[in-house]
């Protein structure tokens, strides 16, 4: 993350409002807010307005803010200070659930559709359709359901089950939810993340249409270019404060990216990375027109390679495919079409087991759910995958597998009282740390580490990184997945990935950061778009 | 509202009213189709039944199958319920032996193993159902409210009110049971037992009530995505305790059934009643993840356990094979379910 004392584009916070304020009425107004979760200050005086028929976009990079601010906003959490309106109302308290739905709704990621029930229950999910005494009238419902699909123009069955429908039609079904309530802001948080692109377009063409009706959407995205296809202004966070707040035919995208970035005063622009030269001719892994569907970023059509001694940075943001090109690599899903070969031989494609033996290890995401058992032991979970090579006729060598493990424990500087101790009760750091050790422990051909460094403090964060580091230059191929700008200048390769492609890819090191970060955001080069305009 | 124009059906062309309709007709009978998949194994069981024995196609046959099912067919309905909701209950069973116990208990004299109090018929009942309530509240505050995972605590709940079923009579019977007690499990009304009635009355009440009413949708939405339920303002947890409470009442009333039937209350009233019904509720499509079948479904559960066991009866098979024969045919209606009806199990 970067520092705070970086705003060089900090637009006049207090003064601009007042003077910009337009005749037109907001949904949705947030004035001076500050929270603080604990010792993180999560929002800094923050304001923000969404006014009717405006498609406003929020923008920030991981961290910064925005979930916060969206919560605060539906009523889950309570700002420190600072002024929520809704409309002409102020905003009521936090028990008050009903009053909040019906000033405002907000499409989450994570599906809030109801699987089993049809698309019209869902859409009056514990609502009256009747004269409430409790009884549904089903004649009522579904009517008044399709002409809520018929008002807004959505084109929906309302007798299909919910789990029936793709992802976009749910998506229709939350939004239709929200609109029957009587909300006019809407709030979108990152609704193309599992999209396919003609979906992406219908999504924008009924935000046009709402936007045509007075409703104001609040809408958060990681994808500038949608920013600039859809919104009529943007506001950007960092760290929790508002680095700019503007009409976005008035910002320039180098400008925008700038303002999510900041400036690092106590590092470069550019990213130091190993020069390093490949001896070896044979790539390691070959993965070719590799095709993976999956609900959080589907791959499409990726192909590229990893030799030896090469460490390999796949970098997109989340949803982009790059965690779904490690979950193959591994044999965690099977790809619909597509190779993966280790030095030349197809890998058992959707076999962890199978992979794990022809020397691919793995650092998982989610460590917690992944990574280690938390009441086993340091030792025994640093040496989990290799007990075959630890035991004869089944029988696990304890001595053997303690003298693994110590070796590990020193190598990685795993902080812990002794090999037995719980995992559980290790610093972030250091689970993290048997995590790496566990993957290395097999001396894999192939190294797949997932955001290894994810909610781990610095030193720690420079030792995992030495490690993998050390691990390249003993001759591991290594694929890093990560859109931690940081764990790439372990990389000597940098491929990036945006909605389920390679977009482009970067050999020589350094690389620039802005750059990079425009063309993981999926950008043109400034330049380059510049021209096209 | 603006009123503006449909949207382009860019990948479905037939937008008209008839395709529509005819639409909803499918999807109608797509949900009754999964729902009744097991009536081709009832029908194929009917036929096994009149090859084996020719007493099996008998309207007495059939009175006595529904009678001896129907305290069955209560508490599947009653795990149904909760079922639905997405957890579970397993000292259903323990209500169900321990509810009549504590009430006959109450108002039968020493002579009949009572405990001499001798106190009035209809108090007697009222005990049984009283006895449901506090269980299934105290149930539903356990898992739901403190967070108690549902099986471990059910099943020691299980153990507990089982032992005191046996303890308060020494694993002796009550029997000497007065007329008032043994009336809903052995009186007829048009031929055909009360409790059989009872049991019909609570299906379909369930039934519409789970169609009709919105705490009924409310159930299917907890149980289907609990974060989507709580995020449209459903009481989620209320709702839960309250299916607790109706089914642990539920079950009351179906050992009620059975003491009447029987005219006694013995110790071990209800012993692996709850493996039957599990069995007969998830046959029947109810999903054990929560949120998804019908009790249409679960009552076709029922009926065939229910056929099953009478023929395996009729059938004269060895008396030490039964309990064989009848997890093997469950097992079968499992698959055969699963084959016919798209996921369930």
């Amino acid at each position: 993350m970067e520092p705070v004392n970086g705003g060089i584009v900090k637009e006049s916070v207090n003064g601009e409002p007042a003077a910009v304020r337009p005749v037109r009425l907001s949904v949705g107004v947030a004035q001076g807010v500050w929270k603080a979760f604990g010792e993180t200050q999560a929002l800094r005086d923050v304001s923000l307005d969404v006014g009717t028929g405006e498609c406003h976009g929020l923008v920030g990079r991981n961290g910064a803010g925005k979930s916060t601010l969206v919560a605060i906003f539906t009523g889950l959490i309570r700002p420190d200070r600072g002024v929520v309106r809704l409309g002409a109302e102020a905003a009521p308290t936090l028990a008050d659930r009903a009053t909040w739905q019906r000033l405002v709704a907000c499409v989450y990621q994570k599906s809030m559709v109801v699987p089993s029930l049809t698309v019209a229950e869902n859409v009056f999910l514990n609502r009256a359709t009747g004269d409430d005494h409790g009884i549904v009238n089903w004649r009522a419902m579904r009517s008044r359901a399709r002409q809520v699909m018929l008002d807004w123009g959505f084109d929906l069955d309302v007798n299909r089950l919910a789990r029936d429908l793709s992802v976009e039609q749910r998506q229709v079904v939350e939004i239709a939810r929200a609109l029957s309530v009587g909300a006019r802001f809407l709030i979108l948080d990152e609704p193309t993340a599992s999209l396919e692109k003609a979906a992406i377009e219908r999504l924008f063409e009924r935000i046009r249409r709402l936007k045509g009706s007075g409703v104001g959407i609040l809408y958060i995205s990681h994808h500038l270019e949608e920013i600039y296809e859809v919104c009529d202004r943007v506001t950007v966070l960092r760290d929790g404060e508002r680095v700019l707040s503007a009409p976005v035919g008035e910002i320039k995208q180098d400008r925008l990216v700038e303002a999510m970035v900041g400036v690092a005063p106590q590092r470069a622009t550019e990213i130091a990375a190993p020069m390093l030269v490949i001896a070896s001719a044979r790539p390691r892994l070959e993965i070719s027109h590799l095709r993976v569907p999956a609900t959080l970023g589907s791959v499409q059509d990726v192909s590229f390679s990893v030799s030896p001694g090469e460490c390999v940075g796949l970098v997109g943001l989340q949803g982009s495919g790059t965690a779904t090109v490690a979950d193959a690599v591994v044999g965690l899903v099977k790809p619909v079409s597509g190779e993966i070969r280790l030095d030349g031989k197809p890998i058992h494609a959707g076999r962890v087991d199978a992979t794990l033996r022809q020397g691919v290890t793995y650092v998982p995401e989610d460590r917690h759910a992944r990574g280690f058992v938390p009441y086993l032991g340091v030792g025994e979970n640093l040496t989990v995958c290799i007990l075959d090579r630890l035991s004869s006729r089944g029988i696990v060598s304890r001595s053997g597998r303690d003298r693994v493990a110590a070796g590990l424990v020193e190598q990685l500087g795993i902080v812990t009282s002794g090999l037995d101790q719980r995992v559980e009760q290790l610093s972030g750091g250091n689970q993290q740390k048997v995590v790496v050790g566990r993957a290395l422990a097999r001396n894999p051909a192939v190294l797949v580490a997932v955001t290894p460094t994810v909610g781990v403090d610095v030193a720690a964060k420079e030792s995992l990184l030495n490690v993998i580091g050390a691990a390249r230059d003993g001759g591991i191929a290594v694929l890093l997945v990560s859109d931690d700008l940081e764990d790439l200048r372990i990389c000597t390769r940098l491929l990036v990935m945006v909605k389920g492609r390679l977009v482009k890819e970067y050999r020589q090191p350094p690389w620039d950061r802005h750059e990079l970060i425009a063309a993981v955001e999926g950008l043109e080069p400034a330049s380059a778009r510049g021209e096209s305009e | 509202m603006s009123k503006s124009a449909v949207e382009r059906p860019v990948d479905r062309p037939e937008q008209t009213i008839a395709g529509t309709l005819r639409r909803h007709g499918r999807h109608i009978m797509a949900n009754w189709i999964r729902e009744l998949a097991l009536l081709p194994v009832i029908v194929l069981l009917l036929v096994v039944g009149a090859f084996v024995n020719p007493a099996f196609l008998t309207a007495d046959n059939f009175i006595n199958v529904a009678q001896e099912s129907a305290a069955l067919g209560a508490v599947v309905a009653a795990e149904s319920l909760i079922l639905l909701t997405g957890k579970f209950d397993l000292s259903l069973q323990a209500t169900y032996g321990l509810a009549p116990m504590v009430g006959a208990w109450l108002i039968v004299s020493k002579d009949g193993q009572g405990l001499g109090t001798d106190w009035n018929p209809f108090l007697g009942i009222a005990i049984v159902l009283l006895v449901g309530l506090a269980v299934g509240a105290f149930n539903g505050f356990m898992v739901i409210k403190l967070g108690f995972n549902a099986f471990i605590f059910t099943l020691a709940m299980l153990i507990l009110l089982t032992g005191i079923q046996v303890g308060i009579v020494s694993g002796r019977t009550i029997y000497h049971l007065p007329d008032t007690f043994t009336y809903l499990g052995s009186q007829y009304l048009l031929g055909v037992p009360i409790s059989v009635w009872v049991t019909g009355a609570i299906f379909l009440f369930s039934a519409l009530f789970l169609r009709y009413h919105r705490v009924g949708r409310a159930i299917y939405a907890i149980g289907g995505n609990t974060e989507a339920a709580r995020a449209a303002g459903i009481h989620v947890d209320r709702v839960r305790i309250g299916v607790f409470i109706v089914a642990s009442l539920l079950a009351a009333l179906a050992g009620l059934m059975t003491a009447g039937q029987v005219v006694a209350v013995t110790a071990s009233q209800g012993s692996n009643l709850i493996f039957s019904v599990f069995a007969a509720a998830v046959i029947g499509g109810i999903s054990l993840e929560g949120g998804r079948g019908r009790m249409v479904g679960a009552l076709t559960g029922v009926i065939l356990l229910a056929l099953v066991q009478n023929i395996l009866i009729l059938s004269q098979i060895q008396t030490f094979w039964i309990d064989a024969a009848n997890g093997l045919i469950i097992l079968i209606a499992l698959a055969l379910a699963r084959l016919i009806g798209t996921e369930r199990a």
